[in-house]
């Protein structure tokens, strides 16, 4: 599998504070299933922030798909932020529109008709057990319900990769092993999955996937039987 | 290709992107009170300039000879000569003798009945009309003419008399041209200002839309279409007020009788630049939108 995510002695420094990533350098392969760790502020989402280009670096190399997205025109950014879904750690559903038009909301975004909108959303609204929700405002659903919404909006693209801030967080632990179930199964058709979550449990109910840890902003070693660091271009 | 169903769907979609009705609430007002400002300051600058054109052409051509001689007979007959030889001038259309009954009507209301009496020497007036054309020479050459016969006649052109009242329409109509630029600069401003609010307010929204791969001119749209829409209505309101006022004000100007405010006029011409004026406000506010949410996106990665 080719390396589909690369960065290199990357740096995140927000303003003059010191950084919160230093050194970062790792190479995720096309179709892997990855699960970042770490402590509370050990920098996971300002990690994940970078993989789903909402923040450039302050220094160093991302190469996404190939591209180095640092160096990148802004103008390009919203054709390499298609490929990618996002879970966010606060769901950031669209306060006023439903859970039908916000899981709706990137394939309008990339501009398919309405006609051909209707079929996957109900059966992304079915997928995640809110098929008798669709119609209801993020503000009358559960915590656990606004998290499906959020995980049904990341996934509906298809995406080539899936970003997951801490996704099982709100949700009970049979709804956390159905997500689980659910992420392997976009894996095996081939959507690399990057978790970000402090749940080793979780972790453990995934075989095949390969853990990073944090440990105050940088890429710490292997914990547990996970393998670390994750596997090379052309490793396999 | 989209159907139209599609495209309706699409539109609904779009429309339920950015909530609340109107993106900045009393902007449609403020556009109709801008636009039917903008309307009637147009409508006095275009009602003024005609009336200073249409005052010009017809002072331009014209010119007064007065026979300055306090003896009657004397008087009638250099006025005679005077008629003559101004009807056989070059550059000269129309010349015709000012009845006395009608001059004598019109200083009564000032000299009183004395004024008939024949004890106050009045001059004798002859009318003269100019053929088109370089008034002013044609003026110097009839002073030329008229002073060879006597020293008695005076010629005046008539625009030297209303210069100062043209010269004032036409700053009042620069002055109202100086109004409209403004008004268009503070509608502007007003959008710009309601864009930058609805950005604001919209921030959470449109950072989702960018991180879902949104472009910059995706979401621009998203302003630009809603605050284009308040802007067609709110300058179609205004307009149309103003219309009804303008309608009102000729009818009372009318009313007055009065030659020199009966000039005051609107021809279709200025009425289809007035109908563009609103046009032009949707233009405006639209791009207006469009350029303060690009920019303020542009901010943003």
């Amino acid at each position: 599998m080719s390396a589909i995510v690369q960065f290199e002695n990357v740096g995140l420094r927000y303003g003059l504070d010191s950084e919160t990533l230093s050194d970062v350098s790792f190479t995720l392969a096309g179709g892997g299933f990855y699960f970042l760790t770490g402590a509370s502020g050990a920098g996971k989402t300002s990690l994940l922030k970078l993989l789903y280009l909402a923040q450039r670096p302050s220094r160093g190399v991302i190469r996404l798909f190939g591209e180095d997205v640092v160096t990148l025109p802004r103008k390009r950014l919203p054709g390499f932020r298609r490929r990618i879904g996002v879970v966010f750690q606060d769901f950031r559903l669209v306060p006023h529109l439903s859970a039908y038009d916000n899981i709706a909301l990137p394939l309008r975004v990339s501009g398919m008709e309405e006609s051909e909108i209707d079929a996957p959303v109900t059966e992304m609204l079915n997928w995640v057990g809110l098929g008798d929700r669709g119609q209801a405002r993020p503000a009358t659903l559960s915590g656990g319900e606004q998290q499906r919404v959020a995980i049904a909006r990341a996934v509906i693209g298809r995406p080539e990769i899936l970003v997951a801030d801490e996704p099982t967080g709100n949700v009970d632990a049979d709804m956390a092993r159905r997500l689980m179930t659910l992420f392997e199964a976009l894996n095996r058709l081939g959507t690399t999955i990057v978790v970000a979550t402090h749940d080793l449990p979780l972790i453990a109910q995934v075989s095949g996937a390969q853990m990073m840890r944090l440990d105050k902003g940088r890429l710490a070693d292997p914990t547990g039987s996970l393998r670390y660091p994750p596997r090379q271009q052309g490793s396999e | 290709m989209a159907s139209r169903a599609d495209r309706r769907a699409a539109a609904a979609a779009r429309h339920r992107l950015l909530p609340g009705g109107r993106v900045a609430g009393p902007m449609l007002w403020i556009i109709a009170i801008m636009m039917f400002l903008t309307v009637l300051a147009a409508a006095a600058g275009l009602g003024l300039g005609a009336a200073v054109q249409s005052m010009s052409a017809d002072l331009a051509g014209r010119a007064s000879v007065q026979v300055v001689e306090a003896n009657p007979q004397q008087r009638d007959q250099l006025a005679a000569r005077a008629l003559t030889a101004l009807r056989g001038a070059d550059g000269v259309q129309a010349a015709a003798a000012v009845d006395p009954a009608l001059l004598a009507d019109q200083i009564r209301p000032w000299l009183g009945e004395e004024a008939t009496s024949g004890d106050l020497p009045l001059p004798a007036l002859i009318d003269v009309t100019l053929t088109p054309g370089d008034a002013d020479a044609k003026v110097a050459r009839l002073r030329r003419l008229l002073g060879s016969l006597s020293p008695a006649l005076r010629i005046e052109p008539h625009a030297a008399f209303l210069l100062p009242l043209a010269g004032l329409l036409s700053a009042l109509g620069w002055l109202a041209a100086g109004v409209v630029l403004l008004m268009t600069l503070a509608t502007g401003a007003v959008v710009v200002l309601a864009a930058r609010g609805a950005h604001d307010s919209h921030r959470g929204t449109i950072e989702v839309l960018h991180l879902m791969g949104s472009t910059d001119v995706q979401i621009a749209r998203l302003f630009q279409r809603r605050i284009g829409l308040d802007a067609m209505l709110g300058s179609a309101l205004g307009f149309a007020f103003a219309a009804f006022v303008i309608l009102l004000i000729g009818l009372r100007l009318s009313a007055t009788g009065s030659e020199l405010l009966g000039a005051v006029s609107l021809p279709p011409f200025s009425w289809a630049v007035l109908a563009l004026l609103p046009v032009a406000g949707v233009i405006l506010a639209t791009l207006a939108a469009r350029w303060t949410v690009l920019r303020a996106l542009g901010r943003a990665l």
